[in-house]
């Protein structure tokens, strides 16, 4: 009954707030509704009794991908009055479209049931007295281990991805240019001076100066296609 | 749980995903809360994997809600990315205006 109470009070929390994420005229306040509706979706998992990703819902998405979304909406100096237009425009094929999606889950979950030998068929069935986290531990690095790595695959693909596309060569920054470091000679380098007995470097300022080295070549120009 | 609150998470995340499918057409001008709306889709998707999980007793459908958090976390750095690579060239995020694949 009391569990009842709340998993009502999270999805109709979850909902309102996933509800005001598409709707708020301010894209801030919409990020900060993703963020409720990721710790109320987190209570959902943990009546499911998924502990470990309830955690790792609040901490990915609430801690990386929602601050990232802030992030970039913050950084972006947007003119938001202008992209609020077309909202009257759109609402009626997204109502349209909206409602015929509904009216299709509604008779899916009208029509469906468990196939009769789903006991049977189960891939990895949940073992008894094991927390969550260590049934999910002991499965994910055996038999899910394939999947693991191409998720971590995901990840650096993404990562490199994201690093490529927003990485701009700016112009103050010195390089280093190893073809010059490793191309230069002795000859270039160091020069032997015949100084006079007594005459000494008064002549130069009191010391020697160096060759002066010649000048770096312009690093080759690498665009990405934007500057 | 019961087969009975399996579909009290099917109805939430069903609707969840109908509300993150309205978000897209609404929001066809600001591409960062049509992010915002495919990371409700996802998280709808989860959701379902999640009940289902727990009905059937099989962990199998926790190791793919994993999968599809980090295909998501994935996606939302990499458009991100593109919006600022766009904004950069252009100065505004009107997704109306991408009609041309210039750099």
């Amino acid at each position: 009954m009391i569990v009842e109470f709340f998993f009502w009070l999270f999805a109709a929390v979850l909902l309102v707030s996933s509800a005001l994420v598409v709707t708020s005229k301010n894209p801030v306040h919409s990020v900060l509704f993703l963020i409720l509706a990721f710790f109320n979706a987190a209570a959902l998992f943990l009546i499911a009794g998924a502990e470990f990703l309830a955690m790792i819902l609040v901490v990915v998405y609430v801690g990386a991908v929602a601050v990232l979304f802030l992030f970039v909406v913050m950084m972006l100096d947007i003119d938001f009055e202008e992209l609020r237009g077309g909202f009257q425009r759109y609402a009626g094929i997204g109502a349209a479209v909206g409602t015929g999606l509904l009216i299709e889950l509604a008779l899916v979950l009208g029509g469906w049931k468990l196939a009769p030998n789903a006991e049977a068929l189960r891939f990895s069935p949940t073992p008894a007295n094991v927390s969550n986290t260590d049934a999910l531990g002991r499965i994910l690095y055996t038999d899910y281990i394939f999947l693991f790595q191409a998720a971590g695959l995901v990840l650096l693909v993404a990562m490199i991805g994201a690093i490529v596309l927003t990485l701009r060569d700016r112009r103050t920054s010195r390089h280093q240019v190893i073809r010059t470091q490793t191309g230069r000679t002795v000859a270039e380098t160091l020069e032997i001076m015949s100084i006079p007995l007594g005459a000494g470097t008064s002549a130069s300022g009191g010391f020697l100066r160096p060759k002066q080295p010649e000048p770096e070549p312009e690093p080759v120009e690498e665009t990405h296609g934007h500057h | 749980m019961t087969s009975a609150s399996l579909n009290h998470y099917l109805v939430v995340s069903g609707i969840l995903l109908v509300i993150g499918v309205f978000g897209l057409f609404l929001n066809r001008k600001n591409v960062i809360i049509m992010l915002m709306a495919i990371e409700l889709i996802l998280l709808a998707v989860n959701l379902n994997l999640v009940a289902f999980s727990a009905v059937l007793n099989d962990l199998s459908g926790q190791v793919l809600a994993m999968l599809v958090l980090t295909v998501a976390a994935a996606e939302a750095a990499i458009g991100l990315a593109i919006v600022l690579v766009y904004f950069r060239n252009r100065g505004s995020i009107q997704v109306e205006d991408v009609n041309l694949m210039k750099g």
